[in-house]
């Protein structure tokens, strides 16, 4: 199929695990699991020569072309897109930052739903991936866990019997698996507990990352929980202390700093959300540090209802869809960054406007 | 006010609520309060020479750890300060060959050494055929590079037996002719 045709197919639609359904989605965006896997026979991929890499990509796509359940498999090979299309894949955490900017053979396979992925020639020879939309962790592991044994029905995987699966990095080495829990948190953030939550985080063994990655807690108050070892527990106790210990906690703390807020000082809330609201749906330009800034507002407000004609999935799309491959892509062509902020604004004008509603807030 | 930890000014404040002991009050300026906030974003790289550097300091002396960096992995041809520097290692082999210098490192990284949990279903390969596949494959680019094509062919085909070796679940055998043949561990003395 026609990579060009298949992105902009892409672009209009949004992956199942953006829907703001599943459990507690008022604040859990997504649950995601990834297994890091190699080939028995090849070196890892720093070792590998360029006929290495185009021989893992070719084998691999040739036996996950052969697996029936996947015959609606979407396989893009990343050498070959646009610097934009990489960054397109990328904000829709389809690829990695590191594989788009990486060099040689490489490429994505994913199903239409985009609710897996199986990134080739990574850091790993195989990145398999799976997103859920809200807390979901024991649907995503038996969907991971069957592609992996589908995979591994014809793929030789390099396992050591102590060991477990041989990872280029050490720190993946075992069961290869990373779940990681991304979080909606800005009551924490405005009641300047989150800080309770990383360092309880310190004890037990898990990470937190902010989701765009700029190291800024304004970049819209999302974290990422994930857990940091992956050798000497089982996949079922790693999923077990992210989905029942780590992630039940701060959502109970966050609902606390959310109903404090509500109690405290419901009239002003009130009126911050409104205003969020109306910035971004009157806005002329707008950054996109702005945008998340606002749309977190915005996405509390609906989720404690404050906001009732806003979709919760409409927020999560805007997400997405408002950073800056994403809006190129809709708007079919490259723009400068003062452009996108004139275009972001008008997305958002259009979706927020066809939600809510004639007049509300003009 | 001044930040905790320098003479900048404190533009964090960060309450902890500490359940039993009443809240807590921080007041960090903006850069110790986002290297608060990074520090557990740790790269491998950075997770990898952590470690390493604790084992340094656990005794192992100086002398030896230049010894070890010289010490090149016999299928890939990775050396121990090419991993240390790049926190990457080089083939699945070195999981063997690195053994005992890995050991450390797990148990700094992970707590453990020792995998719990899944398990292919089928014939897991031993390190050693696990190398011979890697050597193999590397022949065979080389002699198709020097076009002996009937020497590339002859490694192909014995890649291809190997492999179907091990392509069977383990660990009973199935009651199939063919692969009795197949069984024999033709390639795995010869590394
Ligand atoms: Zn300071
Ligand atoms: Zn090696």
């Amino acid at each position: 199929m026609n990579q060009e045709t298949d992105f902009n197919a892409l672009a209009r639609n949004s992956g199942e695990w953006l829907r703001g359904t599943g459990p507690e989605s008022d604040i859990v965006i997504s649950s995601r699991i990834r297994l890091a896997r190699n080939l028995a026979d090849f070196p890892f991929i720093r070792r590998c020569s360029d006929e290495d890499r185009d021989s893992i990509e070719r084998t691999v796509r040739a036996r996950m072309e052969a697996i029936e359940d996947w015959n609606d498999i979407r396989y893009i090979d990343i050498e070959e897109l646009s610097e934009i299309d990489r960054q397109f894949l990328v904000e829709r955490q389809l690829i990695s930052r590191e594989i788009a900017d990486a060099d040689g053979s490489r490429a994505v396979a994913m199903d239409p739903g985009e609710q897996y992925s199986v990134m080739i020639n990574e850091e790993d020879h195989l990145r398999i991936q799976v997103m859920q939309s809200g807390l979901d962790l024991d649907a995503a592991w038996a969907r991971i866990d069957s592609l992996d044994d589908q995979l591994e029905g014809s793929i030789l995987y390099a396992f050591h019997e102590k060991y477990g699966y041989l990872t280029a990095c050490p720190t993946n080495v075992g069961t290869g698996l990373r779940v990681s829990v991304m979080l909606h948190l800005p009551a924490l953030v405005i009641t300047r507990q989150i800080e309770k939550v990383f360092r309880s985080m310190q004890r037990i063994n898990v990470t937190v990352r902010g989701l765009y990655g700029e190291g800024s807690q304004y970049s819209g108050d999302f974290y990422q929980v994930s857990n940091q070892v992956t050798l000497g527990h089982s996949e079922k106790a790693l999923l077990s202390l992210v989905g029942d210990e780590v992630v039940p906690q701060i959502i109970q703390y966050e609902r606390k700093a959310r109903a404090f807020l509500v109690e405290q000082n419901q009239q002003d809330l009130h009126d911050d959300v409104s205003r969020a609201l109306g910035i971004l749906s009157t806005a002329k330009k707008i950054s996109s540090e702005e945008t998340m800034h606002y749309l977190s507002k915005v996405r509390m407000g609906v989720n404690l209802g404050l906001i009732d004609d806003v979709e919760l999935a409409t927020i999560n799309k805007l997400f997405i869809h408002t950073q800056p491959a994403h809006l190129q892509k809709l708007h079919g062509r490259m723009l400068g960054s003062s452009d996108r902020n004139v275009q972001r604004a008008s997305y958002l004008q259009r979706h927020l406007h066809g939600e809510q509603g004639e007049g509300e807030f003009n | 006010m001044k930040c905790q930890y320098c003479e900048k000014p404190a533009t964090f404040h960060i309450t902890e609520l500490t359940e039993p002991n009443g809240p807590k009050v921080m007041h960090l300026c903006e850069e110790h309060a986002r290297n608060f906030l990074q520090k557990e974003a740790t790269s491998p790289v950075a997770s990898v020479a952590g470690a390493l550097a604790k084992q340094l300091q656990l005794g192992q002396t100086k002398a030896e750890l230049e010894e070890l960096d010289q010490k090149e992995c016999p299928v890939c041809g990775i050396s121990f300060f090419e991993f240390r520097n790049t926190g990457r290692l080089g083939c699945p082999y070195d999981y063997s060959f690195f053994e005992s210098d890995l050991i450390p490192l797990l148990t700094n990284i992970h707590d453990a050494t020792e995998h719990v949990g899944k398990r292919p279903r089928r014939l897991a390969a031993s390190a050693d055929s696990q190398a011979r596949m890697i050597q193999l494959r590397r022949e065979m680019e080389e002699a198709v590079e020097l076009e002996d094509y009937e020497r590339a062919s002859e490694i192909r085909d014995e890649l291809k037996r190997m492999e179907s070796d091990l392509n069977q679940p383990a660990p009973e055998e199935t009651a199939n002719g063919n692969e009795d043949e197949a069984n024999s561990p033709e390639g795995e003395d010869q590394s």
